[in-house]
């Protein structure tokens, strides 16, 4: 019986050519990468390179503003008994201080706990913006966000593995690990180079890069098949309410998986730094 | 040289569905363990469960740059 409603419902749907409400084609406009290309609101160039000033730019800007504004106003006025904007700013220090820094490198890496609390910060609110309404971009979908984040972190860490092992050091600790029989170096330390110096910056940005690319391609089917699946029989009305409750359900989990990237992508960097700031033994 | 058989379509899917094996395999031995770690020791579940989310991503990064691949290198 139900067999036949659905068949009836099907028929129904393809004889009026009213597969959702406003226009009668009834293919299905999955979202693609394309919807991740967006027109520019202004261009203009400099010393020869084109500039365009997309969503992208003017949601991470919106964030740097964000963020520099409120690290600025919770401890501007320090005081030992904290007032509520710096407790709130205490928890976000002391969280990645205590929480990454602490438990990854060490008391070494007090030096590079305002760093790594930008990062985290950073990469946080870039995507946070996929689910804030005006926004709707996670920023990190652009691969060049998390790219140069990524370059960022490459060029400090190789930085302070030079500066604290010697250049020749470095590399000879990063080729020949310790503790292993001559032979095997053969193949070892190729595979350790190309690990350290090449995976490791790819794998950080394009981690953080898919993630948001992928969550919020899934967010937009989701929504755009509430959308088509709206219409007047009541099968539609049960697919087109499942699908909204899905995208409010994977929001939430979304939201969850930014904050995870976000923290995943600051405990890898301080690995990372931990690991160039003292060789392995 | 006959084409004897030919994959039409999205290959796009098939890659990712290939891609997703391993990963899923990874991440559910990485949770089973982590589990069972809890289990055996109830009062390490914070340093636990650090290192469980660590682990899931980043093994789920691989599953996700196969999904990602098919649209860098797409038609």
């Amino acid at each position: 019986m139900f067999a036949d409603l659905a068949l009836l419902a099907a028929q129904e749907e393809t004889h009026e050519g009213s597969c959702h409400f406003e226009t009668g084609d009834c293919g299905f406009p999955a979202p693609s990468a394309d919807i991740f290309e967006l027109d520019p609101y202004a261009t203009f160039s400099l010393f020869g390179l084109e500039f365009h000033i997309t969503k992208y730019v003017v949601l991470a800007a919106i964030g740097v503003v964000l963020i520099v504004g409120f690290f600025f106003l919770a401890f501007r006025v320090p005081r030992l008994v904290p007032s509520r904007l710096q407790s709130v700013g205490e928890l976000g220090y002391l969280f990645v201080r205590d929480q990454i820094s602490r438990q990854v490198i060490g008391k070494k890496g007090e030096y590079f706990v305002p760093f790594l609390v930008s990062l985290f910060f950073f990469v946080w609110v870039f995507n946070l913006f996929a689910v804030i309404p005006a926004g709707q971009f996670p920023v990190t979908s652009k691969l060049a966000f998390p790219a140069a984040l990524s370059a960022m972190v490459w060029l400090i860490f190789n930085y302070v593995g030079i500066r604290n092992q010697g250049f020749v050091g470095y590399f000879k600790n990063m080729a020949f690990p310790p503790g292993v029989p001559k032979a095997l170096y053969i193949i070892l330390t190729p595979i350790e180079l190309f690990s350290t110096l090449l995976v490791r910056p790819f794998t950080l940005a394009v981690r953080l890069f898919a993630n948001m690319f992928a969550g919020h391609l899934l967010l937009t089917t989701f929504t755009v098949a509430a959308w088509y699946l709206f219409s007047s029989n009541p099968f539609g009305l049960i697919f087109s309410a499942t699908s909204f409750i899905l995208t409010v359900v994977l929001t939430a989990f979304e939201m969850f998986i930014q904050a995870l990237q976000a923290f995943i992508f600051t405990l890898l960097t301080a690995s990372y730094i931990g690991g160039a700031l003292e060789a392995e033994h | 040289m006959t084409q004897i058989a030919q994959v039409t379509g999205s290959l796009g899917s098939i890659g990712y569905g290939l891609a997703a094996i391993g990963p899923g395999i990874g991440v559910g031995i990485i949770f089973g363990m982590g589990v069972q770690a809890i289990a055996r020791q109830p009062e390490a579940y914070n340093i636990i469960r650090q290192n469980m989310l660590l682990g899931f991503a980043l093994t789920e990064a691989l599953a996700l740059i196969g999904f990602v691949v098919p649209f860098v290198f797409g038609p």
